[in-house]
């Protein structure tokens, strides 16, 4: 008899322990959300929130008025990723389209893991593929001074984010019902009139999810445009701003929180500027999330 | 007649230019394959693998970070290994469908999405502020093995749920308990997935910069770190630091080509291993 007690305490002991271990996960989301929010929070004793929020002047080194705007930055980050998802969504939901439906089955096998090569490709070797590779060819083909430029980010964002936008379009296609392709073949049309006016829609939510999850990627990411993107503290004005220096939320934090003291209202706001990335990043992925859940739950 | 002519016409290069977009990104990754394998291939000798950088990074090698990224690395496999695959052993095999296991799961796919910079700014709040770890290796591997968490809870899950539901039934049938079941019936066939999966987050942590460039990873020292406490040369640092950071960018840009040399292929190795380790395990237990 207590041997079976001291089992089932073991049991649930056990059960216990895992269950701490998911619960882990809530606690540390929570957790990141709870830091920047109480290390961003003294920030608002010195500067005003509308100010943070809307004014374009970062300038917080400034002998006689420092300066706190975070807009030249939102709306870098709002180009630089726009870039991005402009070049990366047509290819990447051609090479989806192309690998669901026209390929053959041995071409696939081959080319998703060539696809994962290119996700595994760490962020700070693609930034000095910018430097390198990307940024003299835009200085040569638009004739400007250096490449270090918003475009550049755009195109190696977009190409960081392909991966993802690839294989979640891919997984989407392929989970539409072979019933909608037949029937639509079976009325005559051909397989690109079946996979353009069939397929791709029935498939849009789970695309449309794996292109915010795409922009969630490139919205966050910080090695990359911090080497490519030249970094200049202006606001930048569409559509020049393609071709001009501009510096992201991700890459102020990695510039400046290296060099500021501890404590002071510049620290307090770089955890702001985290705060905002955050909510962001979230807000994004929740959004791709229900999408993409009400997606797998219309196909079951 | 007509139409149907046109209808091919249309197909023809409707499937010709999806065939240009995958090639357009298989010329992007030969290209960026090519260009890091040509220019760092004629730096890379014994002597930059073994020896520390030398006149102000103008010379010498890449030792240091290469062992910092070692250590850093382990760090994050103590902390990510265990509790991704306990975490995932919950939500696969205890986890009842309730609104606490959908928050957990919502939680673990939004954790994947937060920006890596965010993380470092955690770390530098969290084990370098709070637990007073200081900047350190222990730091770095602590803030990197948190944002490698929740890949490998979902890669652990993936491999758990690849066992069938007859394993488990099998040994409760028998009278075994819910753990004894999981134990002899569920892990052994899953860990080499488990595994290969978690390897795979881990060539991604080794990886990565911004988590570390504020919590451990130093500029450059001029020894080996002693003990967890030091901070660390590590080698996505270093890349950084070769390509924008240095006085003589141009004269060091061989340098910087083979460090991107080496980083790479110590990432890619690490995503063979898992396949290799993968297929080991696998042959065992046949």
């Amino acid at each position: 008899m207590t041997k079976k007690t001291t089992g089932r305490l073991k049991e649930s002991a056990i059960r216990a322990f895992f269950f701490a271990c998911g619960v882990l996960a809530v606690i540390a989301l929570l957790g990141i959300f709870a830091t920047l929010i109480s290390t961003s929070f003294p920030a608002f004793k010195d500067i005003k929130l509308s100010e943070f929020l809307l004014s374009k002047n970062w300038d917080p080194t400034s002998p006689e008025m420092e300066e706190y705007g975070i807009l030249s930055m939102i709306m870098s980050s709002f180009i630089v990723t726009l870039g991005a998802l402009l070049i990366a969504v047509p290819i990447g939901v051609g090479v989806a389209a192309y690998l669901s439906d026209v390929a053959h089955w041995r071409v696939r096998e081959i080319v998703k893991p060539v696809v994962e090569i290119l996700a595994g490709i760490p962020s700070v070797v693609v930034g000095f593929l910018g430097i390198v590779l990307f940024a003299p060819l835009i200085s040569k083909i638009f004739n400007i001074g250096h490449g270090l430029t918003a475009l550049n980010g755009s195109i190696l964002l977009a190409i960081m984010s392909l991966p993802t936008i690839i294989s979640i379009s891919e997984d989407s296609l392929t989970a539409v019902p072979p019933a909608y392709g037949e029937a639509s073949l079976a009325l005559g049309a051909s397989r690109w009139q079946t996979l353009f006016r069939v397929k791709l829609p029935a498939a849009l939510s789970g695309i449309i999810a794996a292109c915010m999850l795409g922009m969630g990627r490139a919205i966050g990411e910080t090695m990359t445009v911090l080497m490519a993107t030249g970094n200049a503290r202006t606001f930048p004005q569409l559509p020049q701003a393609l071709l001009r220096s501009v510096r992201t939320m991700t890459a102020n934090i990695a510039i400046e929180l290296g060099e500021v003291p501890y404590y002071t209202a510049h620290y307090y706001a770089l955890f702001a500027i985290g705060l905002v990335l955050f909510v962001i990043t979230f807000v994004v992925n929740l959004v791709a999330d229900v999408v993409l859940h009400k997606y797998q739950e219309r196909e079951l | 007649m007509k139409g149907s002519t046109k209808k091919k016409v249309i197909q023809f290069f409707g499937f010709f230019l999806l065939r240009c977009c995958l090639f357009l990104v298989l010329a992007v990754l030969l290209l960026f394959l090519y260009d890091i394998g040509s220019k760092g291939g004629g730096a890379i000798s014994w002597e930059f693998l073994s020896t520390a950088p030398r006149r102000g990074m103008t010379e010498g090698g890449i030792y240091p970070a290469i062992i910092g990224t070692f250590l850093v690395t382990m760090i994050t496999a103590v902390l990510a290994i265990p509790l991704g695959m306990c975490a995932a052993i919950y939500l696969n095999e205890y986890a009842k469908q309730s609104r606490l296991t959908r928050l957990i799961r919502l939680s673990i796919r939004n954790l994947s999405g937060v920006p890596s910079i965010v993380y470092g700014l955690f770390g530098v709040i969290l084990f370098v502020n709070i637990l007073r770890f200081g900047t350190s290796i222990l730091s770095a591997g602590l803030t990197l093995g948190l944002m490698t968490l929740p890949w490998t809870i979902t890669a652990s899950e993936e491999a758990l749920k690849t066992i069938p539901n007859s394993y488990r039934e099998g040994a409760l049938a028998l009278g075994a308990t819910k753990w004894q079941s999981i134990r002899t019936n569920v892990l052994p066939y899953a860990i080499p997935g488990m595994l290969t999966g978690t390897v795979l987050g881990l060539a991604r942590a080794a990886g990565e910069t911004a988590p570390i460039m504020f919590t451990g990873a130093a500029f450059f020292l001029p020894m080996l770190p002693k003990s967890l406490g030091d901070q660390f040369m590590a080698l996505p640092y270093h890349l950084f630091i070769m390509s924008t950071q240095h006085h003589a960018i141009v004269q060091v840009r061989p340098l910087a080509y083979a460090t991107a040399l080496v980083l790479i292929v110590l990432v890619l190795g690490l995503n063979m291993t898992a396949v290799i380790v993968r297929y080991r395990l696998r042959r065992k237990h046949r």
